[in-house]
């Protein structure tokens, strides 16, 4: 017999939008405010593992064709390459640079290569978490 | 006494409120017969007692502090939304996995809809 769970899916339509919304507030915000790239990707997993939780695996590729691993994989080349790029400028590895610009529509607005880190930071925070509970699943 | 404190005076009886809600539904689970019931008393109460809690320290980070908190509105939102929805999920999975009803409640008509193959015509 097919299980209807109608309520269950139109609630996860919904609240997946208020996750990943949150996810993306967390990772923007982690420059001066709680938040960052962990807590980020990991509410950011959180929603998928909530698509996962309410569709099946095949509907969830379908709509999201990406292979875990290899977001993990970019997450980390994202990290060390900010590292790596501060040698080229002279300067010791990790060193971080920042400047302000006046955006046409936003104003004033900061931008830095921390950020670039911190997304690697949630990128392989995302990948290695979805790929945790998706290898955990899977098996018989 | 300006209107001010007035509204900090109307976020501290809505917390108030909230947490004696709370109390509530925490005497609800522990003394109501079965799951159903229980669940009842722990879905809905504790929604509004969380609701107004939030609501509250809305109200009054925007009137002692002049800060909006985006956040708690979300907050607010998303636990109107999900909380009904996870009491409804607990009670589905233990209505078919057979927890029986308490004694004294009215007639089963689900049963017969759903295991129609137990379901004896007395």
């Amino acid at each position: 017999m097919k299980i209807n769970d109608v309520i269950l899916r139109t609630i996860t339509k919904v609240v997946v939008f208020i996750i990943l919304t949150l996810g993306v507030y967390l990772f923007f915000a982690g420059h001066h405010a709680p938040g960052g790239g962990f807590i980020g990707g990991l509410v950011l997993a959180s929603g998928v593992v909530l698509l996962y939780l309410a569709y099946d695996i095949e509907t969830v590729h379908k709509g999201m064709p990406f292979d875990f691993k290899k977001v993990a994989a970019l997450g980390v080349l994202l990290a060390t390459g900010t590292a790596i790029g501060s040698l080229f400028f002279d300067v010791p590895f990790l060193t971080q640079a920042h400047t302000y610009i006046d955006a046409p529509i936003f104003g004033k607005m900061g931008f830095s290569t921390v950020t670039i880190f911190e997304a690697g930071v949630a990128l392989t925070v995302v990948g290695v978490v979805v790929t945790i509970i998706l290898s955990i699943s899977e098996d018989e | 006494m300006n209107v001010n404190q007035m509204i900090e005076w109307a976020a501290v009886i809505l917390i108030l409120i909230g947490s004696i809600v709370s109390v509530i539904s925490a005497f609800g689970m522990i003394r109501l017969p079965d799951v159903y019931t229980r669940s009842h008393a722990a879905t809905k109460s504790s929604t509004l007692s969380v609701l107004t809690c939030l609501l509250g320290a809305f109200i009054y980070f925007w009137v002692h502090d002049g800060f909006v908190s985006v956040r708690l509105i979300l907050g607010i939102l998303f636990v109107f939304v999900t909380a009904p929805v996870a009491g409804h999920l607990i009670c589905r999975a233990a209505y078919r996995s057979r927890v029986p009803l308490a004694k004294g409640s009215g007639e089963d008509e689900l049963k017969s809809k759903l295991f129609p193959e137990e379901h004896t015509v007395k």
